[in-house]
């Protein structure tokens, strides 16, 4: 199918689409690679009720502002996702997936002053001011490593750009970091796919296939916990020079990070540490192919590289939402009233395609300006690797424009993983003439 | 439609061969030239500026380049592109014929404009007595000039710093005096750091986060006369509480005076706080009659502002000359249909004591202050200010993050006290008195202002004070 029938198909589907349906049609599998005209469709109510319980943010506006009350929580507790069903009662949908980020809750399930301060502990050894180095430091290996992924690809002429060019240079990266051992990759990689594959709130969901999928994801996410787990512990006795060792043995003024919150906090900087990134290349190199012209113009115009990425991340949002918000009073906002306990869903894709806020919002425009989009997310939870993530981005694209010569897609669109949360293409082949040296 | 046709013909040709003067090369002038080009304004474009160096950046001034990080001379803007002026620097406006419609330079030139924009900001207000200010070891802090010769003295490692304002100039060059190991006195008139600004229930906050980085605070004295050594350095400060002290630099941060003598006669409506212009930029002349063909922006500027009670607000924000250049530049070419209003919700930032400050709204326009979110005694807080139930403006300590949700709710003028946070709450949301000082009473002159309903100022009168750091404001009743 190409995009070009699965747009004309959504037309025609959406007159008259009540926000339920508009959401539950976002959230299926099959419209993976574009749900943004359902997103459409809710807009029109950008605070709109989608499922008991549970309302969804697409507007602008209304997503900044949201993003920013001091009565909306991160802390999933709150949220009816984890609350135990009442008996005969329906869950809302994606009940106890997030709780894959570990039994005591990472800083992104987490609200001030425990947010704050587990975000203090851990970007001390990550950014300014007090390791300003860490992040330009990876520069050479981020090249080198991107190099070498193309210097394989010589002599072929098809490549699959999630599994042979996006995915291993920043899963490299993060284990450096981190103090992961990159051995054990082959390890971790199967029980972070399988997470990621439950964390998904389509209606696939309430299936055998889906039932099986969450369990799974749920059986992973407490292995990789236990994983991270045993590493802190080795950290403890013998510390190092990674950031996990740095965050359990700190003397800074907040003190070391319990290591259980360490395993936690392991776990979201492992998997969001690269996951995001990698379906950010992927979009990348994908928008880039689907836009006639864009190439060319980033491989001859290297400066609009930043711009481009950022425009990418807006039209193509590596995180769609974050599920675990929720409203801890009644919040009026856009004509709705969000009632104290709902769930709250901040739709970043969705928002990111604001006409109100983005001139011909669908359209790829690498030159765009004024482009603060939700890409990154908003508020206190701003992506914590974004500065890293931003870096990788820039030169595995960089490369690929430079080196890769004549590519062309295969299929488009290309087939999507599971996740609606965390959204990317699962392969994207890629045809080309060569590899430049 | 003959008319309108005529009318876009001037336009055209006005941006073809039009003549525009910026007079004030810095912040607010560079961003309007640029707007200016963006707009497609390809007449003669001249910027003039008193200061010998290219447009560069203020706030590095009191922080970055005084700790010795950066130089003084490498804070140029960047520019946002072209500007493709004559750029006249190093000589200062000393006036302006509004019936030739010229600028009269310091050497003599005459520059002659279509159109003009008036960027001439504000400059350090000196120390009251010259003969004390032209001590060897006594500063001001406004130009890289000053930055850099203050560098300098600082790095010299002198015994002691005596700095005469705690507004956020003086608190902020007191805490990299302690971040380089000096030991530095300051000298309030008022009660506490930042109390013109944010009132003293802040101020008291600000007050002990200097004592406890090791500054000898002083509040409630003046500095009444620095006296100096044989060779003509500063040695010693007498205080208004009897006391004396030993110091070997002195900075006086007793706010600013806008620079508006170069205007003096040209029958526009300028006074002690700025240029008033409409919420468009354009200037009043004397009578409160808008003129067509003059516009201001920046520090210098006062409009009437939508959410103070149409009051005219005075700024010397950053954001504001930034934001203010670019309406001036785009209203400077564009028909009544087109100019944008220059409405801004006005926004700061300090960095002192390790402690990153930022606010937005116009904290003295209210008269309470309730501590919303954080713990002050962490120094990681949010507060939010109210007038008559309506929130005015917030501050944040280290919590710079939740800003945009007050400015959110100060723009729509929502109830005060906002509701609870969820979460993190500071005490018990009740509302106290914010404690800002009299605005009668002089103390260090805070960089927001609201100057009242009057274009002209009528009610209002300076009269220099033959003692004392500041001037006097004295409201008619």
């Amino acid at each position: 199918m190409t995009p070009k029938t699965a747009y004309a198909e959504a037309d025609e589907v959406q007159n008259g689409m009540t926000p339920e349906t508009a959401w539950a049609e976002a959230m299926k599998f099959e419209n993976r690679a574009n749900p943004y005209s359902f997103f459409d469709e809710l807009r029109k109510t950008p605070v709109a009720r989608v499922a008991k319980g549970t309302y969804a943010v697409t507007g602008y506006r209304e997503l900044l502002a949201l993003a920013h009350d001091p009565r909306v929580s991160s802390d999933i507790s709150h949220s009816p996702l984890s609350a135990k069903p009442a008996a005969g009662a329906e869950s809302p949908a994606g009940a106890e997936h997030m709780k894959a980020y570990g039994k005591e809750p990472s800083m992104i399930l987490s609200d001030p002053p425990d947010h704050d301060r587990a975000r203090r502990q851990a970007m001390r050894h990550f950014g300014p001011p007090h390791t300003p180095d860490l992040i330009p430091s990876m520069e050479t290996d981020i090249r080198k490593l991107c190099n070498h992924m193309l210097d394989k690809a010589k002599g072929k002429t098809r490549i699959d750009v999630v599994q042979d060019y996006a995915y291993p240079v920043p899963v490299a990266v993060i284990c450096k970091i981190l103090g992961v051992p990159l051995e054990d990759e082959p390890t971790f990689h199967a029980w972070i796919h399988d997470m990621m594959a439950g964390i998904d709130l389509g209606p696939e969901l309430a299936t055998e296939e889906g039932k099986v999928r969450s369990e799974k994801a749920k059986a992973s996410a407490a292995e990789l916990t236990k994983y991270l787990a045993g590493l802190i512990d080795g950290f403890l006795r013998k510390p190092g020079q990674s950031m996990l060792s740095k965050m359990v043995n700190d003397d800074g003024p907040d003190g070391p990070m319990s290591p259980k919150e360490a395993a936690s906090n392991a776990t979201l900087l492992l998997v969001a540490g690269h996951d995001s990134t990698v379906n950010t290349i992927s979009h990348c190199v994908l928008t880039v192919l689907r836009n006639p012209g864009s190439f060319e113009l980033l491989r001859s115009r290297p400066g609009l590289i930043p711009g481009a990425i950022e425009e990418v991340l807006r039209v193509e949002s590596a995180v769609q939402f974050f599920p675990s918000r929720s409203a801890l009073a009644d919040i009026e906002i856009a004509g709705t009233v969000i009632p104290k306990g709902a769930a709250v869903f901040l739709m970043y894709g969705a928002a990111n395609r604001d006409p109100s806020r983005f001139p011909n919002p669908n359209h790829f425009d690498p030159e765009r300006r004024d482009n603060e989009h939700f890409g990154w997310g908003s508020g206190i939870h701003t992506c914590f690797g974004g500065p890293l993530a931003r870096l990788e981005v820039n030169v595995a694209f960089e490369t690929f424009l430079h080196r890769v010569e004549n590519p062309r897609l295969v299929v488009d669109p290309p087939p999507y993983r599971q996740s609606n949360v965390f959204r990317g293409p699962q392969h994207l082949f890629i045809d080309y003439d060569r590899i430049r040296d | 439609m003959k008319t309108a046709a005529l009318v876009a013909d001037l336009v055209t040709e006005f941006k073809t061969h039009g003549r525009i003067v910026i007079v004030g090369a810095s912040l607010a002038g560079l961003r309007a030239a640029e707007a200016l080009r963006d707009e497609g304004f390809n007449g003669s474009l001249t910027i003039i500026g008193d200061e010998k160096h290219e447009p560069y950046d203020r706030p590095p001034l009191s922080k970055q380049v005084l700790k010795g990080w950066v130089r003084a001379d490498h804070t140029k803007l960047p520019r946002m592109r072209k500007v493709d002026a004559e750029w006249r620097l190093g000589v200062a406006a000393t006036g302006l014929d509004r019936k030739t419609k010229q600028v009269r330079l310091a050497n003599g030139d005459q520059v002659p404009f279509d159109r003009l924009l008036i960027a001439t900001g504000v400059r350090s207000r000196p120390w009251f007595n010259p003969k004390e200010g032209a001590l060897d070891g006594v500063f001001t802090l406004r130009t890289s000039d000053d930055s850099g010769r203050l560098q300098a003295a600082l790095a010299a490692k002198p015994g002691r710093v005596l700095i005469v304002g705690a507004g956020f100039i003086g608190s902020e060059m007191a805490s990299v005096c302690r971040e380089l190991g000096l030991a530095v006195t300051v000298a309030e008139r008022a009660d506490a750091p930042l109390i013109g600004a944010l009132g003293g229930v802040i101020g008291d906050i600000a007050a002990e986060m200097q004592r406890d980085f090791g500054v000898d605070l002083r509040t409630g004295v003046s500095v009444e006369a620095l006296v100096g050594d044989v060779k003509g350095h500063v040695r010693r400060a007498r205080l208004s509480d009897g006391t004396t002290l030993d110091v070997d630099v002195v900075v006086a941060s007793l706010g600013s005076i806008r620079n508006t003598e170069w205007l003096e006669g040209a029958g526009l409506a300028t006074g002690f706080w700025g240029v008033a212009c409409d919420a468009g930029c354009r200037v009043f002349d004397i009578n409160g009659v808008v003129t067509d063909s003059i516009f201001v922006a920046g520090d210098i500027a006062r409009a009437p502002h939508v959410l103070y009670e149409y009051q005219f607000l005075a700024l010397e924000h950053w954001d504001n000359a930034v934001l203010g250049g670019k309406v001036a530049g785009h209203n400077m070419v564009s028909l009544e249909a087109d100019r944008r209003p220059h409405l801004p919700l006005p926004s700061f930032w300090s960095g002192q004591f390790g402690v990153n400050i930022k606010g937005v709204g116009v904290g003295p326009f209210g008269d309470e202050i309730v501590i919303t979110q954080g713990s002050i005694k962490d120094r990681r807080f949010a507060a939010a200010y109210g007038r008559r139930g309506r929130i005015v403006a917030a501050v944040t300590f280290n919590h710079g993050k939740w800003l945009e949700y007050y400015g959110a709710l100060i723009e729509r003028s929502a109830p005060f006290p906002p509701p609870a946070p969820g979460y993190d709450q500071a005490g018990d949301m009740k509302p106290i008195p914010a404690r800002f000082p009299d605005p009668r009473v002089p103390t260090g002159v805070p960089d927001v202002v609201l100057t009242g309903h009057d274009p002209n100022e009528r009610g209002a009168e300076y009269r220099p004070k033959k003692r004392g750091p500041v001037g006097e404001v004295k409201r008619a009743a």
